[in-house]
């Protein structure tokens, strides 16, 4: 335990500050993943030149509420013949890593959950558990597309879990800490401070970005990789024989997870809550300043949210060996060469 | 090693072009019609199911009942039935079925009628669950636009009017000399357009004691 002075932590004691950030990731997690729905609906439908959903509420925007009220009164079907713990179990292991990781995620100065020592690795812990998630729900419901739609997900995730560690492994190297606050701390400054553009160090630092930006959309099942609910090929992939809140949990912790991979790729890259343009107002130790602090986190997480948005719509889905081809030939060595590279130059100029 | 380090280049090149593509995209205006709040215009010419053309003088049918348009038809499913008022040198519509769901929008009535009294209409919301929906009296619509226009306040010639205006001088119903349409060449869009506005219809005192004929029955 890192012994950092908690935002709030003069006014509440322990427990009590734990529950609250306790009910306010599960708050923040449920809302998004309603929201970025919305947001996904609203951005297709932009990209292709139509309105999108505008009938529930002002520009659709109580369309969400009625999509969970929706899918709340519908029944979870447990279809005859299917390992019906493991098919109950399954959403709700795909759902709590994701809320157990945005623990140790610093939304701010100060304003984290847990401010863990090893929270990139908890983090990198907990992110496997999904695949088992999704392999579990696929395999327990005795649907064939939904095991070969879990056997895809297993695959591609093994495939690109070795570039997104291998950049990790350089991030560690380049800021010799697992401490996400401590991170964050490092990049203070405007935005040339960011790991992105510290290119003195690695030169091909935003390669890195892009590297762990492309294998985030791949462990999160994304278009163009969405391998796992392939629709137009394998019904609804793993989650075929999913209904009700069984699917509805599934789909939050999906957008959970893409949440999850643009705070990290914010914390690791875009320099977190650190402002592109230095501390106008305090000197980000006020309350003030870590509101704004939290502000450009959120500017910044958003930008990554609608960026995956964005390529979700532009790009169609790729083919299994062209998924694969692109980890094994292209991401892997490149980040294996990064790897090298900042090792070698830390060794020489930055020791 | 060049050789793929070349072909990460251009691949990368090419998905930073197609995002830059639908970028542009988002930030353009929507092509969509958002179709029960909002619906396209038809154009002027377009081919919808027959209507008949009112007389913009007299506010009544062009059309006097010749029955070619009748004979004309491929998949009979126009009835015409037309009575001389009283004083007419010329019988005038009293009935005008068309039978919707033969009709095949062939438009084989309009070359044949000589006096552009039908046209296609406009219309193309013609969904129904009925099918007594589809089998339209086109003489009655035609009139009950009238009575609505009246309703609303838009002066319009009574039938008993028309038939004072009619009488005296060979002009209104009969007065088809007036029409620009008399040719059957015309090009079916280029039928009498200014004949569906009921408006500037003439304000003319109405007369009381006139009886309101009532249409008469068809005459066998």
């Amino acid at each position: 335990m890192q012994a950092t002075q908690h935002f709030l932590s003069g006014l509440w004691p322990e427990p009590l500050r734990l529950i609250l950030f306790l009910v306010g990731i599960l708050s923040f997690v449920g809302l998004n993943a309603a929201y970025l729905v919305w947001v996904e609906r609203k951005g297709a439908a932009r990209f292709q030149r139509r309105p999108g959903p505008t009938e529930v509420g002002y520009a659709g925007l109580l369309q969400p509420i009625a999509d969970a009220a929706k899918l709340m009164s519908k029944q979870l079907i447990v279809p005859a013949g299917v390992d019906a713990t493991l098919f109950r179990i399954a959403p709700l292991l795909m759902m709590s890593p994701v809320l157990m990781s945005l623990a140790v995620i610093p939304w701010g100065q100060s304003v984290a959950a847990r401010s863990l020592n090893v929270g990139l690795l908890m983090i990198f812990a907990f992110g496997s558990i999904n695949v088992m998630a999704i392999m579990l729900g696929g395999w327990s419901s005795r649907n064939k597309y939904a095991i070969i739609s879990a056997a895809r997900v297993v695959s591609q995730n093994v495939a690109y879990e070795i570039p997104m560690l291998l950049v990790v492994i350089t991030m560690i190297m380049v800021t010799g800490t697992m401490n996400l606050s401590e991170i964050v701390t490092q990049q203070a400054g405007a935005f040339w401070h960011w790991n992105i553009f510290r290119v003195w160090i690695n030169p091909l630092m935003p390669v890195t970005f892009l590297i762990f930006f492309t294998c985030m959309l791949a462990e999160t099942n994304r278009a163009p990789f969405d391998m796992a609910e392939a629709e137009s090929e394998l019904v609804a992939g793993a989650y075929t024989e999913y209904s009700g809140m069984g699917f509805g949990v599934f789909f939050m912790a999906e957008y959970a997870n893409i949440l999850l991979g643009c705070a990290l790729a914010t914390v690791l890259f875009l320099g977190g809550w650190q402002s592109p343009i230095g501390h106008l107002l305090g000197d980000g130790q006020s309350t003030l300043g870590i509101l704004i602090g939290v502000f450009w986190f959120f500017v910044k997480m958003y930008f990554l949210v609608f960026s995956v948005v964005w390529i979700r719509w532009t790009f169609p889905r790729t083919q299994f060996y062209g998924l694969l081809n692109l980890s094994w030939k292209i991401l892997i060595p490149v980040s294996l060469v990064t790897l090298i590279l900042s090792s070698v130059m830390i060794k020489l100029f930055h020791q | 090693m060049k050789n793929s380090l070349k072909e990460i280049a251009t691949g990368f090149n090419s998905l930073i072009t197609g995002m830059r593509i639908t970028i542009g995209q988002f930030f353009k205006p929507n092509v969509t019609v958002q179709y029960p709040h909002e619906s396209l215009k038809m154009p002027e010419r377009f081919r919808g199911h027959i209507e008949l053309v009112r007389n913009p003088e007299t506010g009544k049918a062009v059309c006097f009942a010749c029955k070619l348009c009748e004979r004309a038809c491929p998949s009979d499913c126009i009835t015409v039935d037309g009575a001389k008022l009283d004083g007419a040198k010329k019988k005038s519509v009293t009935q005008y079925v068309l039978d919707f769901t033969k009709c095949s929008l062939c438009g084989s009535c309009v070359e044949a009628c000589r006096d552009g009294a039908i046209r296609y209409s406009h219309e193309y919301n013609l969904a129904s669950t009925n099918k007594e929906d589809y089998i339209m009296d086109l003489f009655k619509r035609l009139e009950d636009e009238r009575l609505a226009a009246e309703a609303r306040g838009e002066i319009v010639p009574t039938p008993a009017q028309l038939v004072a205006q009619v009488s005296p001088p060979a002009s209104g119903i009969v007065g088809q000399a007036s029409s620009p349409a008399g040719s059957p060449g015309v090009p079916p869009g280029a039928a009498p357009t200014p004949a569906t506005t009921l408006k500037p219809l003439q304000a003319e005192a109405p007369k009381p004691d006139q009886p309101q004929p009532t249409p008469p029955a068809a005459p066998k």
